[in-house]
């Protein structure tokens, strides 16, 4: 008996079984279950909406008003307003997403990922679904923007395309930036340090891109930053879907999703760090 | 076709030289264990003895540096997703997402275990009515006391209708009552379900009113295996398992020279293991 348990070799149907490991619809089906737990989170504290809502209502009313007046940024034949609107959506989802990692932090320390690692639940598709998470939740202020955006008298698209595209965009934008939220996280394993290192990133993520000017106006050394910053690509990719302006989109979405999977293999290999 | 993964004819836990070290502590030296299917296994020993170690092999979140470990007959370091399918785990810590309520908790890890949707609200709130939270289910789990959390976890690990429960430090940190009924939750649930559970404990109590085997670990290895029954004739007519524990662990608190005479008589009790072992395999 004790033999036949502990043959070396194992046989053959061993590794049948092993097929159970790799079911294709379990990535999507974890994705949706992190994500449908998110949009749970936010329901139980809708306060957060509210004051998350405030930086990017206050970049549009005083920043993109008062530029918009003074018309020292050449923007073309867009309006500064214009122009700063999809900046704004992507910085409200790169805001939320560059400080994810503090959750996976907090889980951590509060047990819960230990937990979540010991379900079948493959860590590639943990971190995805947390990056979507982060997605869902910068949702909620692209609402906010989109509608600020209109009243402030935006030539916002109506096409429904182009809204689905653009929230394509931001799930992908936050996606990217939490898969770095977490990287760092998996690497200094400290709330307060990922902290320090997040507010270290933001800005120079934010102004090294197009959302607040065009690119062409940046001294070059800034230029090769923003060409290389997936933010930029991002804020392309809104601005022509929400407000018309040229579009590159298989380049900016081609960036965004190869980001994406960079982000996601890199963050998925150090979680295990956090296990421990 | 004997012993095919899964079949019940395997044990549920089968270790064989498991050994795991972090840089150069040895948390877990080689140890042999085999916990046969419907068991209730206690893993008793100080703080620092490797249990906790032990059950994250077990479970998959640390890989074997040496030896062979099969969950219900599965190899933890070749098909870790099949061995987690069929695992229940409660950590030593108490854990628990406070911002969504218990039943979305337990709902969540409904989902994570792939449990069908159209049996998913039943099971979930089946889990959560023999943990004897029903009425609290929705409430925010923030305001769960300690009892009501380990209990919420133990729903969390149910609703998979895993074969084998890992519970590492059950009822660490929870209040007398808290703590009976955790032991009740489990004492009805192994009736129910005839699952086999493996437990980590230091308390003495438990030990005795839950398991039908213990091991006691200590410094990595297993010191003694046995009923608690077993366990407390083989020191004397009066023994306690209180005895048996400070008997088999006791003395490295007190001295050094009595550390190495401990470690003496484990090579002994491993001697005897390997021996018995090489028979078997010859038989």
């Amino acid at each position: 008996m004790g033999s036949a348990l502990l043959d070396e070799q194992q046989p053959a149907w061993a590794e049948a079984i092993t097929d159970e490991d790799r079911t294709w619809t379990e990535l999507p089906v974890r994705v949706a279950t992190f994500c449908l737990v998110e949009l749970q989170k936010i329901r139980h504290d809708r306060t957060e909406i509210l004051t998350r809502a405030v930086q990017p209502v206050l970049w549009l009313l005083i920043f993109g008003e008062t530029f918009n007046k003074l018309h020292a940024i050449p923007t073309g034949h867009v309006p500064y307003l214009d122009f700063l609107a999809p900046g704004i959506i992507a910085q409200s989802g790169l805001f939320v997403a560059i400080f994810y990692g503090i959750q996976i932090i907090w889980e951590r320390d509060a047990g819960v990922l230990t937990k979540l690692l010991a379900t079948p639940t493959p860590r590639s598709a943990l971190v995805l679904g947390k990056s979507f998470a982060a997605g869902i939740r910068a949702f909620t202020q692209v609402c906010v923007v989109l509608v600020l955006s209109a009243i402030l008298g935006v030539a916002l698209t109506s096409n429904p395309l182009g809204i689905i595209g653009s929230f394509a965009a931001v799930m992908l934008g936050a996606g990217f930036f939490s898969c770095l939220s977490m990287t760092v996280a998996g690497i200094v394993l400290k709330r307060d340090r990922l902290l320090g290192i997040g507010q270290m990133i933001t800005m120079p993520l934010f102004f090294a891109s197009n959302a607040l000017y065009p690119v062409r106006v940046m001294p070059g050394w800034l230029q090769a930053l923003a060409k290389v910053n997936p933010l930029s690509y991002e804020v392309d990719a809104l601005r022509g879907m929400l407000i018309g302006t040229p579009t590159h989109l298989l380049t900016d979405f081609g960036v965004m999703v190869l980001a994406l999977v960079i982000g996601v293999t890199v963050s998925s290999s150090l979680i295990m760090r956090l296990a421990r | 076709m004997t012993g095919a993964a899964g079949n019940t004819d395997t044990p549920a836990i089968l270790c064989r030289g498991l050994r795991h070290a972090f840089g150069d502590h040895l948390a877990v030296a080689g140890i042999d264990l085999t916990i046969g299917r419907g068991e209730v296994f206690g893993l008793l020993g100080p703080n620092g003895a490797g249990k906790t170690t032990t059950i994250r092999v077990l479970n998959t979140l640390l890989r074997p540096q040496a030896g062979v470990v099969r969950v219900l007959g599965y190899d933890v370091a070749r098909s870790p997703m099949a061995v987690r399918r069929r695992l229940g785990y409660v950590p030593q810590q108490l854990s628990i997402e406070t911002s969504l309520t218990g039943r979305e908790n337990v709902s969540w890890f409904a989902r994570l275990f792939d449990v069908p949707k159209r049996e998913r609200k039943q099971r979930v709130a089946e889990a959560l009515e023999v943990m004897g939270l029903g009425d609290a289910a929705d409430r925010m789990a923030g305001v769960y006391s300690g009892g009501m959390i380990r209990r919420l976890e133990l729903a969390q690990a149910l609703v998979n209708r895993p074969q084998l429960l890992l519970l590492d430090e059950p009822t660490i940190g929870l209040d007398p009552v808290a703590r009976d009924s955790v032991w009740m939750r489990v004492e009805e649930l192994r009736e129910a379900t005839g699952m086999t559970v493996l437990l980590t404990t230091h308390y003495m109590e438990e030990a005795e009113a839950l398991c039908d085997r213990l091991a006691l670990m200590h410094l990595g290895t297993l010191r003694a295996e046995g009923s608690p029954e077993e366990l407390k004739k083989g020191l004397g007519p009066t023994a306690t398992l209180e005895d048996v524990f400070r008997h088999f662990t006791g003395e490295q608190l007190e001295g050094s020279t009595e550390a190495s005479e401990g470690t003496e008589g484990k090579g002994g009790l491993r001697g005897i293991r390997t021996t018995r072992r090489t028979a078997t395999r010859m038989g």
